[in-house]
């Protein structure tokens, strides 16, 4: 290949005027440049969802409430839970990373129904554009869950554009998942069988699993809030003979498998990256597989454990915490699978495996807490204060954005055919992971102490616990803001990648940097298991080696 | 396998990204089934909501129920199940290649859902004519008949129960329907809402079935398929066949309590 220029491939156009260049664009069927759609129009949403979480941190540096009104810090921190959780982290991996690997990793040239595909991501933005109007035009106070009766009876904010951006997003995932269901389904490539798919592709088909079963769910119980508000009718409100707690039930039988499909397909990039940068087949791969599929039916009988306090009875409340202690099973499969397979791994500390680690090590605590959680007795102790704060972010960020960030830099050099700085890769990894536990860690002693969630004064006892978590804020948002540099900057400067920069197997690496728009010149046969790094690969990397070399 | 990505252009049905027709046909008829899942959980929430609140309050269920208009919605049942068998019977038409009759039987079942849907409204126009004051939508056009003893049976502000509003305006406290708390209504609209919600979002799926089922014939008159190839057909009679055994649920939950 030449080193100068990159091949034809799925970026490149041949469009000659400016809106020819646009209608290639948003009208493309092409499940790449769909990818890069929602690259950026996910991106620009974390921005916003990190703009009110800064907002959040900065009000809480003083006891008092100087920043902004009670109000005000209502609607900010709904702001931030609802752009993050909605329009950031359940589509963020599937979205990006899924829309433009499973096809490659199955040897497809595009994903069951293509258009369907670009009708999930004009959801999405029509989703998001009713989200944040509701934001402009004055913002919505009743946290990202909408509790009823205040969502329906007495909030006076733009309840119903929220829930209708929700609802509306939701149905962009619900699509998404039936496609790559279809996809995997019925588009692997000839040899291609189920115990050879990378296992990036079973956490992707766990999660989508999860968005086509439960999202409706959460559809309808959105859509009897929307009417419910508008009719002042009771369906959730006491006052008139409705049940709040059907709401509670309803909302979460979704958004309690909904963090399972923000983690999922974080687990699959994790196997990825650790097999690659372990240069060994991922251990355990059979147990890895089924894990997901468990974690994802599992993950469908435990939302009761977000209801401990609300009346629910003893005997489900103990029932729901017991099911839930049972996730952390298959949960710890994963991570001991992961670990033997870095033992006696020829381990490089590249990027995204900086990324890898990081996650192991954070998914660790927030999974442990969960376990404490899930004790009823404890729970009722800690609900509602910051160690539950904690611990959903441990889990939802340290998770799902190290594994988001770990695998956009792992699939870099594919996406766009070039390598980015590795030396900031590697700082911007670091800090990022410094600044999380620095945010995060001082909300577990904090809210074990009794700060509550969702108030903006406080007791000055607390005061230094909130300055450390600020000023973590501050890290982890410069850890964020570099790879956005130096990622630009490697659009136009980075070298030229080559085919396979990580001489990984898996399809997707035998393709061209960046594929064709077909993503492959002829229909690849697999012939062998997923992971299967030919012997002399480690050999290879130890004779390779000098000092200060990053391989 | 190892065709060319270009190698088949002599099928235009089949599209680029699939190898054979036989891949595409599985991949659409999955896809669907997919979908239905999604549909039925979608549902799924209605009809918790309505199990826990028919739990909690039986009474009301029973005293409720018989002002819904039996006849009409049994009327409705049939138009309904006639249009699945016409359905079916249009894939079998497609699957013979026999275009005429696959054309009629497709446009029959448009106007059976168009008739369902028109029974439908026809229901609801009773309902709001009652609040209107009017004893039926005709009347209300018209300025007929009005309404005997008041009603209103379409929740918000202005919903009322005749048995309700009886027990409230002095008649003994134990002959109201149900016995309720100071300052709570009853909560007989509970089963209004839970009707009009689950009949309109039927109703709405029904509106977009008679739109995918216009597609359809549209695509079947300019001979777009073939014996070899009549997945949509089939793919939107599975959609049909499934908005009606939702109805098939919610008529004896409803009307039949």
């Amino acid at each position: 290949m030449s080193t100068t220029a990159l091949p034809q491939n799925y970026i490149t156009n041949r469009a000659t005027t400016a809106t020819a260049w646009i209608k290639s664009w948003l009208l493309t069927v092409d499940h790449k440049r769909i990818a890069i759609l929602y690259l950026l129009s996910i991106n620009f949403f974390f921005l916003i969802g990190g703009a009110a979480a800064s907002m959040v941190r900065l009000e809480l540096v003083t006891p008092q409430g100087d920043l902004m009104s009670a109000d005000m810090y209502n609607r900010m921190f709904t702001l931030h839970g609802v752009v993050m959780v909605f329009f950031f982290l359940i589509p963020g991996i599937p979205s990006v990373l899924g829309n433009f690997l499973i096809p490659l990793m199955i040897g497809a040239r595009d994903l069951a129904f293509p258009k369907l595909n670009l009708l999930s991501w004009y959801l999405y933005m029509g989703g998001g554009l009713f989200a944040l109007s509701a934001a402009v035009f004055g913002g919505v106070d009743t946290g990202w869950t909408f509790y009823t009766p205040f969502s329906t009876s007495y909030s006076n904010s733009n309840v119903i554009l929220t829930i209708a951006g929700a609802f509306i997003m939701g149905f962009s995932s619900i699509l998404t998942g039936l496609n790559f269901i279809v996809t995997i389904h019925k588009m692997r490539a000839p040899g291609l069988t189920w115990f050879r798919l990378p296992l990036f592709i079973w956490a992707h088909y766990a999660t989508s699993l999860i968005q086509i079963l439960a999202t409706p769910v959460v559809a309808i119980a959105l859509l009897l809030v929307m009417v419910e508000r508008i009719w002042h009718v009771g369906v959730f409100d006491p006052a008139l003979g409705g049940d709040p707690l059907l709401y509670q039930h309803l909302f979460w039988f979704y958004s309690h498998p909904a963090v399972y499909i923000m983690i999922l397909p974080a687990m699959g990039v994790i196997s990825e990256l650790i097999a690659t940068f372990s240069r060994k087949r991922v251990f355990g791969y059979e147990f890895i597989a089924f894990s997901s599929i468990a974690i994802a039916i599992l993950g469908f009988l435990v939302w009761g454990h977000h209801m401990f306090v609300s009346s629910q009875s003893v005997y489900s409340g103990l029932v729901f915490g017991f099911i839930t202690m049972l996730v952390a099973i298959p949960s710890a499969i994963k991570v001991f699978n992961w670990t033997a397979t870095l033992y006696k791994g020829s381990i490089s500390y590249r990027t995204p495996m900086l990324y890898a680690l990081g996650f192991i090590g954070l998914f660790i605590i927030g999974g442990l807490t969960g376990i404490f959680l899930s004790v009823v007795a404890v729970d009722i102790h800690v609900t509602d204060t910051y160690f539950v704060v904690a611990h959903f972010h441990y889990v939802m960020v340290g998770g799902t954005i190290m594994a988001y960030l770990g695998g956009i830099h792992y699939w870099w050099p594919k996406i766009t055919g070039r390598m980015y700085n590795e030396a900031w890769g590697t700082i911007s990894a670091l800090v990022v992971f410094v600044g999380f536990n620095m945010t995060f860690f001082p909300q577990f002693v904090m809210g074990y102490l009794g700060m509550p969630r969702r108030y903006h004064v406080y007791p000055e006892e607390f005061q230094i616990y909130h300055v450390m978590s600020t000023a973590g804020s501050t890290i982890l948002g410069i850890g964020f803001i570099i790879p956005i540099v130096y990622l630009l900057l490697s659009l136009r400067y980075g070298k030229i990648a080559g085919d396979n920069p990580w001489d990984a197997p898996g399809l997707e690496w035998q393709t061209t940097s960046p594929p064709p728009t077909f993503n492959f010149e002829t229909q690849p046969i697999v012939t062998e298991e997923a992971y299967a790094f030919h012997p002399e690969a480690a050999i290879k990397d130890a004779e390779a080696w000098r000092p200060g070399s990053p391989l | 396998m190892a065709t060319t990505t270009h190698g088949h252009e002599h099928n235009p049905a089949l599209q680029h990204h699939y190898d054979t027709p036989g891949q595409q046909k599985e991949a659409a008829t999955l896809g669907m089934w997919a979908f239905l899942v999604t549909e039925i959980m979608l549902f799924g929430g209605i009809f918790l909501a309505y199990t826990v609140y028919r739990w909690a309050y039986p009474e009301v269920w029973a005293a409720a129920a018989p002002h819904l208009n039996t006849p009409l919605a049994t009327v409705n049942t049939v138009v309904l199940l006639v249009s699945s068998l016409t359905v079916a019977l249009s894939v079998h038409a497609a699957e013979q290649g026999n275009k005429r009759q696959l054309v009629t039987l497709l446009l029959v079942t448009i106007l059976l859902g168009a008739a369902f849907l028109g029974i439908k409204f026809t229901e609801y126009g009773e309902k709001f004519a009652h609040c209107a004051g009017y004893a039926n939508p005709l009347a209300w056009v018209t300025g007929g008949e009005r309404l005997g003893e008041a009603e209103c049976l379409v929740p918000g502000a202005n919903f009322l129960f005749p048995a309700e509003a009886a027990a409230e305006s002095g008649a003994a406290a134990g002959e109201a329907a149900v016995a309720h708390q100071p300052g709570m209504k009853s909560p007989h609209q509970l089963f209004f809402f839970l009707y009009f919600c689950a009949t309109g979002l039927h109703a709405i799926h029904m509106i977009i079935g008679i739109s995918v089922m216009g597609g359809i014939t549209w695509m079947a008159a300019r001979n777009k398929f073939s014996p070899a190839y009549f997945t949509p057909v089939e793919i939107g009679g599975l959609y049909w066949h499934l908005i009606d055994i939702i109805w098939v649920f919610l008529f004896p939950l409803f009307y039949l309590v």
